[in-house]
Order: structure tokens, then sequence, then C-alpha cells
């Protein structure tokens, strides 16, 4: 689950890390307020999810608390686009107004997992305020890594070490090494997968800042922060994402025409591939999960056809714990409940129970297409098309 | 001979009353799985199927059946407390299907595990089965395996019978398949799994299921250009996933280039390893490697 900005910066401040004074703004006169407060000067970011803001004008410096309103009043409300968002943009439900610092130098900073090493680590770098995977692929030297022991934790040294490593001196090692010790609290704290500070700035008397903070918690780990979970901001996401997500299913929103419904995160990464290799392009990622019900699947396929891009839909269930027949009846219940024409559908149905599932859907007057492989799938995708 | 399960198990099952625990138990019975014990707290002293005694603690069960392999259902909130148990307890084999274990729960434990004898295979797996040694550790279906000489290892569940499913009908047996997980952490990977189908001699060809996201199909291509002299054929799903998108499991989200499926194919061919073009085609693939031995 990601938060927004001034989410994670709460986060951190609640840690220790240095952040700029502020606030966050729903309106437009909570955005004067605030900038009045902070003297007039202040730079106002649009609280989105996507990264890119600044090229996409949602990141603006103003001198006074009118300006501030003026662009809290064009911001608030609207569709902000950037380098890393589709055409349509995410909507902007809140501004954070903040001081302007005086920016010396900027650092990146950040705490993740690392799944190769199966271990948390500390990452760095020099390069500052540009994109990490950028700066990754082009000059990897410029980032130092420092995996922490699960049992020691992060260790004083290793921040000493880090900040030496980055040319840091005197008191701004010392400021530094302390905000990597408050950024590992929050990050274990608060199951974060991924903790980001980028940029962190040092200013010109040396103190050390988080400009700027990301934060994604794990979902696994909501179950014991409750009062994270209701940072979550749903407006963020698609409203079908919202939707798959608050029926416990895994469902990712693709550009293409052909629905797919799957068990089992693999086999609909295969599926989706089949697709593309049958020269079509998947609508969606879907798993419908191994202990679906009726009712579950139902909901799933009502889920694919509300997406007005799907023409055709493709269903893939290797049923084991899930059974074909209750499949079947989750298509046929969907269909009964559709308001608008069912697309037609390539099934292809294996293990427990396939033989009833099938029988079940070649009795409906739906418009089904029986497969036995994937070659079945691919030649009737194309029939479909 | 198989690898991690076979007719030596003497399996112990942790959360054996629970519903999916009790479900799985008895299937896994049914295929012929030696199953010794259970453990659930609380329940010590009942006997599950009227013929399985059920232990308070891992080690009370280690000491009265001699259990070798647990299999665990624990829910996410208390799994990492039964992992460390199974280990702590003389478990050789630890088997994890539960899924929805917070990452930094995972990453203590099998910092632990690392540190001590054992094996852990998993989280979020479907399991292990040996067929021939009528070994079923997990939550597959049993009735798509066959006993035969190939060795199949997969991050994901139903992507493995599919492969399964392509096999076995064409008359190509399994000697053992294993899931090792969609979490981006968890205990052995696709290298251990290799070394022990190398060593195995009832293994002749490996089967390899990898998905997009992080390093670990890499990682397996390095050990297979080193360590594997046995014929290796490798899928890679998630060719049409866009970067930066979480595709179901926690693991399979592109980050960076190394995630991309094509680059971990390009990996695994320069390692050696034949490349399975589609989902369609693991099954054709494998004979036409089986042909050559």
């Amino acid at each position: 689950m990601k938060l927004h900005e001034y989410q994670a910066k709460e986060l951190l401040a609640r840690a220790g890390v240095p952040i700029p004074k502020g606030g966050v703004a729903y309106t437009v006169d909570e955005a004067r307020a605030q900038a009045t407060e902070l003297g007039g000067s202040v730079v106002v970011k649009a609280q989105v999810h996507a990264g890119g803001r600044g090229k996409g004008g949602g990141v603006k410096l103003v001198t006074t608390p009118d300006e501030a309103a003026h662009v809290a009043s064009a911001l608030l409300g609207s569709q902000l686009v950037t380098p890393q968002t589709g055409p349509e943009g995410v909507p902007v439900g809140s501004v954070l107004i903040e001081e302007t610092i005086d920016i010396a130098c900027e650092l990146y900073l950040a705490m993740l997992v690392d799944g190769g090493m199966g271990l948390p680590i500390v990452m760095v770098s020099e390069a500052g305020g540009m994109d990490i995977e950028k700066v990754a692929e082009e000059t990897p030297e410029k980032i130092l890594r420092e995996p922490i022991d699960p049992a020691l934790g992060l260790m004083p040294y290793q921040s000493r070490k880090l900040a030496a490593g980055l040319g840091l001196k005197g008191d701004t090692l010392k400021a530094f090494s302390k905000v990597v010790a408050s950024l590992h609290r929050a990050f274990t704290d608060n199951d974060c997968s991924l903790a980001e500070i980028n940029p962190l700035v040092i200013t010109g008397d040396g103190s050390v800042i988080a400009a700027d903070a990301k934060i994604t918690i794990d979902d696994d780990a909501l179950f014991r922060h409750r009062d994270l979970s209701e940072m979550y901001d749903p407006a963020q996401d698609l409203p079908i994402e919202v939707t798959a997500r608050e029926h416990g299913m895994s469902y990712v929103k693709l550009d293409g025409d052909v629905g797919c419904l799957v068990n089992g995160a693999g086999l609909a990464m295969a599926t989706m591939d089949v697709t593309v290799a049958a020269g079509a392009a998947p609508a969606n990622f879907l798993d419908v999960g191994g202990g679906a019900d009726e009712e579950k699947v139902a909901q799933a396929v009502t889920i694919i056809m509300s997406d007005p891009g799907v023409k055709r839909v493709l269903i893939n269930i290797f049923g084991g714990i899930l059974r074909c027949d209750v499949v079947a009846r989750g298509v046929l219940l969907a269909a009964e409940r559709s308001q608008t024409p069912v697309p037609p559908m390539a099934v292809r149905m294996l293990g427990t129970n396939a033989q009833e599932g099938r029988a079940i859907l070649d009795a409906s007057d739906l418009n089904v297409t029986l497969v036995d492989d994937f070659a079945g799938a691919t030649a009737a995708i194309r029939e479909m098309a | 001979m198989s690898i991690l399960v076979g007719k030596n198990t003497r399996l112990l099952v942790q959360g054996i009353t629970g519903r999916e625990g009790s479900f799985h138990t008895a299937r896994c019975m049914e295929y012929g799985t030696n199953v010794v014990a259970g453990v659930t707290p609380g329940r010590g002293g009942q006997t599950f199927e009227d013929s399985v005694p059920v232990f308070d603690t891992v080690r009370q069960a280690v000491q009265e059946t001699g259990a070798n392999t647990s299999l665990i259902f624990v829910p996410p909130a208390f799994a990492a407390d039964a992992l460390v148990e199974a280990v702590d307890g003389g478990i050789e084999t630890v088997i994890s299907i539960t899924e929805g274990i917070p990452v930094l729960d995972s990453v203590k434990v099998v910092d632990y595990v690392k540190r001590s004898s054992a094996t852990l295979v998993g989280p979020n797996c479907p399991g292990v089965i040996s067929p021939g040694g009528k070994a079923k550790v997990g939550i597959m279906p049993g009735h798509v395996y066959a006993p035969g000489r190939v060795g199949v290892v997969s991050r994901s569940g139903t992507l493995t019978y599919e492969a399964v499913g392509q096999l076995t009908p064409i008359g190509i047996g399994q000697s053992t398949c294993v899931g090792i997980g969609g979490d981006p952490v968890s205990g052995s990977g696709f290298v251990e799994m290799l070394r022990m189908f190398e060593d195995d001699p009832e293994t002749d060809a490996i089967v390899l299921i990898g998905e997009i996201g992080g390093t670990k199909e890499q990682e397996a291509a390095e050990f297979i250009s080193s360590e594997v002299s046995k014929p290796v054929a490798a899928l890679i799903v998630g060719r049409s996933a866009p970067p930066g998108r979480r595709m179901g499991h926690a693991g399979a989200i592109i980050t960076g280039s190394a995630g991309l499926a094509s680059e971990k194919v390009k990996a695994l061919e320069a390692a050696g390893a034949i490349t399975i073009p589609t989902p369609a085609d693991i099954g054709t693939t494998t004979r036409d490697i089986l042909a050559t031995l």
C-alpha cells in the first residue's frame, strides 16, 4: 500500500527524521492559511501516488499566500498527468504546503527488502533528486548498499560507513547517520517494503532534511497496523482495482480487449503471455485465488465485464482446491446478473470436477467455446476477434 | 530416490486441525504420504482422522513419532513462530504453504533457518511431491502427477500443475516437483533445488519455471552454467506484464531491467538452458530434450 508524501513524512518525523515545516491542505483556504503561517514563501506539492510530479506541474514554488492559494485551486480536484501516469492522470485530493529549504547538496537515501539477499538494505547515493533506477543502470558505482542483519538490526557504524562513503564529514556525518537510524526505525516499526527519501537535502548550514519521501507498506503486514490501513487513499487507484481489492482478488488493469479469469498468479501470467502470442492483448491480470466460491467467481466475472474495453473473455482454470463446477456456476451467476450482453468466452478447465464444469457451461445459452489446451485457447481467441 | 520428500518422509502437519490443514492432510494421506503427527497448540492428546496423534508442540511430536518433515498451514500472523518452532524442534525439511506472511517476518525466519541445518521450502508455495515415493507434501492435485525421471521446480502453484499436466499425458513422469513460492523473500531458491536435482541419480532432466521480478532466475542461470550437467528446460512467464505493477505474487513485479522476462531468458540461454518458447510448449520442449539423452 502506497502512502502520500505527507503521510510518509509524518511516519518519518515520528521516528526522528527532520522534515520541512508545513502541512497538508484539502481546500484553497487551508492552503492559504498554511502558506501565511510559513511566511508566504513556500512550495505547493500535489499529493498523488505517482512519481514525476515536478515534470507534470504538480510542484510549484510561490512567494505569497495568494499565489499559494492560486496554485492550490488549480491543483485541487484536477487530474495530474506525470510521466508515470496514464494520459488520464491521477486525481489531486490534497496538497502539501511546505517551507522552502536552502539546498547545498541533494542525496538519495532508502531502505527496502532486497529479495536476492533476503535482507533489508540501506541504499544511498550522491545522485539525489534523480531517478534511482536510472542511476543504477548508468552509474551503478554511485550507489552504496549496506545489508542489515535481522538479528542485530542496523548497527550505528553502518550509518557512519555510508556517510563516509558519500564523503560527508564532521557534524553533517553525524546528522546523516542519525537520519539513517531514524529511517531504519520508521521502516521496521511500520512494516515498510520501501521507505525512500529522495532528495535528502544537506542545507547550507550543514543540517540534513527530508525534502521528499515515499513509503510503501507491506500489504501482508497491515493486519497489525490498523492505523496505517486508514491511510489508504482509494482515489489513487482505478475504481475497478479498488473493487477487486475489496473482494480479495488480485487484479491489474491492462490495455487489451481479452478479459482473463485465472486461478493462480503464475498461471494468470502464463495465460496473458499466451494471449499475446495469439496476436491479441489481455485486458487484465486476475487471480481469483484458490479458495474462491461461486459468489467470488461471479464477482470476478462481473469485474472483468465492467471494463468497457473487454470484447472477449478467456477463462483458464486448473482445478485444485478450486473446483471447476464452482467456477462454471459462478460464470452463469454473473451472466444472469449482467445488464449488458455477455461477451463471447473461451473456457479451459482442467483438474477437479472439470467435466462437470464444462457440462454446465456447454448446456448454458452463453456463447462459450470449450478448449482443452493453450493451442485451443489461442485458436478460440482468434475466432472471437 | 527423489529430493526433499520421498518414502522416508515422516510428516508432521502444523495447523492440522484448521480448515485448510485438515482438508489437505486428508488428501496427502489418500495419496500415500506417511503422516505421523499433527500440531495444534491446545489440542494435544486428540487424534486426527482416528489415526494421527495431535501434539501441543513440535518438540513433543518429534520425540514421540520421529517426524522429520513439517508441512505448515498456520495463519500468517503466527506462521513465523511455527516455522522457527519446526526448526528448533528438530525438523529437517520445513515446507510452508501459508500465504501472506509479512516480509519482515520472513526475513527473520529465513535468516534463522540459514544458520541451522534445516531446509525451508516456501512460504507461499504449493509444496513438494515425489510421485515415485508416494509422498505428497502440499496442496497440489495428486492425480496429475506420475512417477518418472524429470524434476520440476517453479515459483508458482497452478502453473506447476499446468506443466505437469503437459508432461504426464505424453508419458513423462516426475522424480520430484517443488514449488519454491512467490514471495520476494523465501527459503530455498532455484539454486538449492538445482543442486539437489543434479545430485539425484533418479533425475535425468530439469524443468525450471520462473517469473518476472527479482533476480532468482539469474542466480539459477549462473549456477546452471557452472554446476549443472543435466539438461534444463526453462520457461519464464510474465513477458506481457507492464513494469511497476505487482502480478499477484509479491515477488512478481518488474523493478529495473533485471526483472524483465527478456533479461531472465537471455541469462538462462547463455547458461545453456533450453528455452521453452511459450507456456503451451512445456511438454514438447521437455520431450525433445529427453530424446537427445
